[in-house]
């Protein structure tokens, strides 16, 4: 992967600008996919007049779930060295696997939630979620009582210091980690994947920004970066994950990951904790002892547009 | 190494043509390099800011740019409604135009390849869609076979007209061994690239707007209106402004034509419409947004009654033999199916399948200043590609352009 860094870099990227025989020259003394596919980008991106606060990295790159530890290793290092400088304090971009045998679950109780949006926040808060443009992985929908759960009716801008107010309840929605998840299959490049233990993922670096799978998502829960994410360097959670809450760029898609930074490394995601009611239960599904499954074997549990045959492993009941 | 120096000669020639006109080929060229540069401008802007300059949002994620992107897919599957009657039933008036079918063809895959390009987040990457160098999601991904069909409907073109052409600068007779096959696939793959584009929106379970399997035969009827009415009007511009000669009734044929396509995609209409409203399921709620508006959220509705009155008038504009013979309402007729696939197949098919949202919400999408302008820019890059071409096309099939050498 180093071959780009030295030849391409975007210090040297008027050297690419060459034209063709430079290019040919270059070709016929032996020079791999990478580094071409390096050059080609490279004059695209001085063409485009872009270059300047892109670095190489961002060109070129295999996806990352085809590299090699050591190349991911590599590619991690840069771009924590790349983020240290760029924020002024140190950040940690982990690659965690997936542990065997493990299948994470989710389940919300919907008569506990009070719809304070506290996880909302938690989750901006903890994966670095863009404050302006605003995004949010977490969605709470007011409801009426009188109407059960009816999207058509449902109310996201409602006041969060008026709740809860009589005759609604809450729905919080965010990615559902389908088992048959509709984003990743449109995905036209291969840029998001369902990991083995269950949680869908995007690789930032590789996503072309097409929104097929904005479209595709039948929960709404992904989403774009419209203009550069914006994080006050404070606030940056600098506790990452490659798949996920590390630093986004503009133009790419992004979602709940069951916060994989925290979850890999046996903690419960934020809005889990967060929640004041404990709305929020999170655990193994193949594990009999743990949370989630004690929800599904004592409540009667269902998903949301079942219809679909997306298989969500986010589970809603009503406990009470 | 002989037909090389004559490909170059060919070449050069074709530079040449392409540098000589008039003062009005002058000045609509001018105009479209001015509406070019004005629209790179504005790209440039989208590309440093991001897609935030559009007034495209979570909520309506895809607009005016995929809009256009699949009208003109239509447009260009349409040339193989020219190609069936002209190559397979060899008949004659027809034939003159066929190329005419192709150059548009070619010029509306250029500016569909654009449309994706000033859409996506970062264009940047688009490699990784190109097998071998970066991963073509396939089978899985719609929009990745969507890129194959249309790269080989374009090539398919792109190699047919530059064949043809040619031969006819050589002065030969085109070897029909060698282009008849290609023409012949070119068929399916015209038919491919409609009903690929609709599978795209078509395998959203997400969007019950778009997840109705009436779509694609929709799409395809529409398309037999549009493509036509863009070339009927093109063909009579050109008989006025070249010395090609289109005879009356090629002209007249592919209004019949239209009028039949535009009968079934009328009824299409008429059929999902019938579906939605008796059922009246909740998947209604994307036609009641098309049609009447939702709380006073209406934006849309004109537009979609304007296309829906346009296609009604043309289609009997068209049926009618007198009025399709009558060049005011046969060109009149023309505009109103233009219009009315443009909305119906543009932004009446990306807005509503989108609104409201997989949650509920209505977002009212308008384009925005950066949006018209950057698509107004591919437009015309597209036109000049089509206008430079036909240049160049116009005096091989006249006879005045060829090898000093041919026969």
């Amino acid at each position: 992967m180093t071959g780009c860094s030295d030849s391409c870099g975007p210090d040297h990227a008027g050297g690419c600008a060459v034209g063709d025989p430079a290019l040919a020259e270059l070709q016929s003394s032996g020079l791999d996919r990478r580094e071409f596919v390096c050059i080609v980008a490279g004059c695209a991106a001085v063409l485009a007049g872009g270059c300047s606060d892109l670095t190489h990295t961002q060109y070129v790159r295999d996806r990352f779930r085809e590299l090699t530890d050591d190349e991911q290793k590599e590619i991690v290092a840069r771009i924590e060295k790349e983020q240290t400088a760029r924020l002024g304090k140190e950040l940690k971009v982990g690659v965690e696997k997936a542990r065997p045998g493990v299948e994470f679950g989710y389940a919300l109780d919907l008569s506990r939630c009070i719809g304070c949006r506290r996880c909302v926040y938690a989750c901006v808060k903890e994966n670095n979620q863009s404050r302006d443009p605003q995004i949010h992985w977490i969605r709470v929908l007011e409801m009426e009582k009188e109407k059960g759960i009816d999207f058509a009716h449902a109310n996201p801008y409602y006041d969060a210091e008026q709740v809860p107010r009589p005759g609604h309840f809450y729905l919080p929605v965010a990615c559902q980690q389908c088992e048959n998840p509709s984003c990743v299959k449109s995905c036209p490049v291969g840029a998001t994947w369902k990991e083995p233990d269950g949680i869908v993922v995007i690789d930032y670096d590789w996503c072309i920004g097409c929104r097929c799978c904005v479209s595709a998502c039948p929960y709404g829960a992904r989403h774009f970066n419209w203009a550069e994410p914006n994080v006050p360097t404070e606030e940056v959670n600098p506790d990452t994950h490659y798949l996920g809450n590390r630093p986004r760029m503009k133009g790419v898609v992004e979602k709940c990951t069951f916060c994989i930074q925290r979850v890999r490394n046996g903690k419960y995601p934020a809005c889990v904790e967060v929640c004041p009611v404990g709305a929020r239960k999170f655990g193994d599904l193949r594990d009999p002892n743990s949370e989630v499954r004690y929800v599904l074997e004592h409540k009667r549990v269902f998903v949301l547009k079942t219809e679909l045959n997306t298989q969500p492993k986010f589970f809603y009941f009503f406990g009470l | 190494m002989t037909t090389l120096r004559l490909f170059g000669g060919f070449v050069q020639g074709s530079l040449r043509i392409v540098l000589r006109g008039g003062k009005l080929y002058w000045t609509w060229v001018l105009l479209l390099l001015a509406l070019i540069v004005s629209g790179a401008i504005a790209w440039s802007g989208q590309f440093r800011d991001g897609l935030i300059a559009t007034n495209m949002r979570d909520q309506v994620s895809w607009a005016f740019y995929i809009g256009n992107f699949t009208f003109l897919v239509g447009v260009a599957a349409a040339a193989v409604m020219l190609v069936i009657p002209a190559y397979v039933y060899n008949w004659k008036p027809i034939k003159e135009v066929v190329i005419l079918g192709e150059l548009l063809a070619i010029s509306s895959i250029a500016m569909c390849g654009l449309f994706v390009t000033v859409d996506v987040g970062h264009p940047e990457r688009l490699w990784h869609l190109i097998p071998g160098f970066g991963r073509l999601n396939l089978p899985d991904s719609m929009l990745a076979w969507d890129v194959l069909v249309v790269n080989t409907y374009f090539v398919l073109n792109f190699v047919i007209v530059t064949y043809l052409l040619f031969s006819l600068y050589r002065g030969n007779h085109p070897n029909k061994k060698i282009f008849l096959p290609l023409v012949l696939l070119s068929i399916p793959a015209a038919v491919a690239i409609h009903t690929v584009t609709a599978f795209l929106y078509n395998g959203m379970p997400a969007r019950p707007f778009w997840n109705a399997s009436i779509l694609a035969p929709r799409f395809l009827a529409s398309a037999f209106c549009s493509g036509p009415a863009v070339l009927l009007a093109l063909m009579q511009l050109l008989r006025k402004l070249t010395r090609f000669e289109i005879s009356d009734e090629a002209i007249w044929k592919v209004a019949e034509l239209m009028a039949y396509a535009m009968a079934v995609n009328l009824l299409l209409l008429g059929a999902e419409v019938f579906k939605e409203v008796y059922s009246n399921t909740e998947h209604m709620i994307h036609m009641r947004y098309m049609f009447v508006g939702i709380g006073g959220h209406t934006a849309i509705v004109p537009y979609m009654w304007i296309a829906v009155g346009a296609s009604i008038a043309a289609f009997f504009l068209f049926l009618v033999p007198k009025t399709r013979r009558n060049p005011w309402t046969l060109n009149l007729g023309c505009f109103l199916i233009w219009l009315g696939v443009y909305i119906e197949k543009g932004m009446g098919l990306v807005i509503p399948g989108l609104t409201p949202d997989t949650l509920g919400e209505i977002y009212e999408y308008f384009p925005s200043r950066t949006e018209i302008q950057v698509s107004a820019g591919v437009f015309a890059v597209g036109f000049l590609l089509f206008t430079l071409m036909v240049k160049v096309a116009t005096p091989i099939m006249l006879g005045e352009f060829k090898n000093a050498a041919a026969k």
